[in-house]
């Protein structure tokens, strides 16, 4: 069994982006896992990344001024002109 | 393939495959086509920022770019997904234009972005304490309100907001891996950077937007 006491709270949110992204060494997740066990401060920092990850997901997309938009339009259009 | 919330753009469904998504394109598919423009530009005028000073030469970029997609259609062989391939015209015509205004390579210097913290100092507990390094007082519980906080408009405001205050590498990763949904390979190969590196910048960046969303939720 890790030792989430291990790690301190501070470490943890440096290292969190590995560990969601899986390149945490397997030790390692032992251990962040055994500390999220155990401190409901990291449980919650770690699922208010989550949610923030899902938040920058939902991002509109930025408008495009109209002069490129036109201009490559008017290029997609030629292309397929007979 | 997140979707964009109460845009104003036409949008493609979010299952829209690349196959389905070409054969438009080789097609003629205006609206398909149109979508795709207004899907990609915020992310692809990050990367084009990445490389040329200017906010009119990165859009100068950016045009030259669909441009070339526009023309290099039929030549497209489906080795990488569609968006990877309109992605690496975009980079080949930004470092072009980067290299003739003899700006230098940007994702060299990056380790040295910006190095603060992803959570402030003060929040933890210090070396005197009994739990050095320990929560002072634990951040909120935000599981039950999940929901309600990612479909609040207001909310994606301020992380969009966060993000255009990001320096601009870390702009560019973000966009690519949260936005547009890119794996870390494909933003890896794209922009020449390594996995470490690219995830330090997707790091910063994320600790960044969640301390703003923090401050907006939780004032």
């Amino acid at each position: 069994m890790a030792d989430g006491t291990a790690i301190r709270c501070q470490e943890v949110v440096e290292i969190v982006t590995d560990y969601l992204e899986g390149r945490l060494p397997p030790d390692d997740v032992a251990v962040f896992e055994a500390h999220l066990d155990l401190c409901d401060g990291c449980r919650r920092y770690l699922d208010q990344m989550r949610i923030t990850i899902d938040a920058v997901g939902r991002i509109e997309h930025a408008d495009v001024p109209p002069a490129l938009r036109d201009t490559v339009l008017d290029a997609f259009r030629a292309r397929f002109r007979p | 393939m997140p979707r964009p919330v109460g845009s104003r753009h036409v949008t493609l469904a979010p299952t829209t495959k690349d196959d389905e998504l070409l054969a438009r394109l080789r097609a003629g598919d205006e609206t398909a086509f149109e979508a795709l423009v207004a899907q990609l530009y915020g992310t692809m005028l990050m990367v084009a920022r990445t490389y040329v000073k200017d906010r009119a030469v990165a859009e100068e970029v950016v045009q030259e770019a669909w441009l070339g997609v526009v023309q290099g259609l039929d030549r497209f062989e489906g080795r990488s997904s569609l968006k990877t391939w309109i992605l690496a015209i975009l980079v080949n015509q930004a470092r072009t234009r980067g290299t003739r205004e003899a700006r230098s390579v940007p994702f060299a210097a990056l380790a040295r972005d910006d190095d603060g913290p992803a959570v402030e100092p003060e929040r933890f507990r210090g070396p005197d304490d009994p739990y050095p390094g320990g929560w002072r007082s634990f951040p909120a519980d935000w599981s039950a309100a999940a929901d309600r906080i990612v479909g609040d408009r207001e909310t994606i405001r301020v992380a969009m907001r966060a993000i255009a205050e990001l320096p601009p590498t870390q702009q560019t990763v973000i966009r690519m891996r949260d936005v547009e949904g890119y794996s870390s390979h494909e933003v890896c190969g794209l922009l020449g950077v390594s996995e470490a590196n690219q995830r330090v910048l997707l790091h910063r960046a994320r600790s960044r937007v969640r301390a703003a969303l923090e401050r907006h939720i939780d004032g």
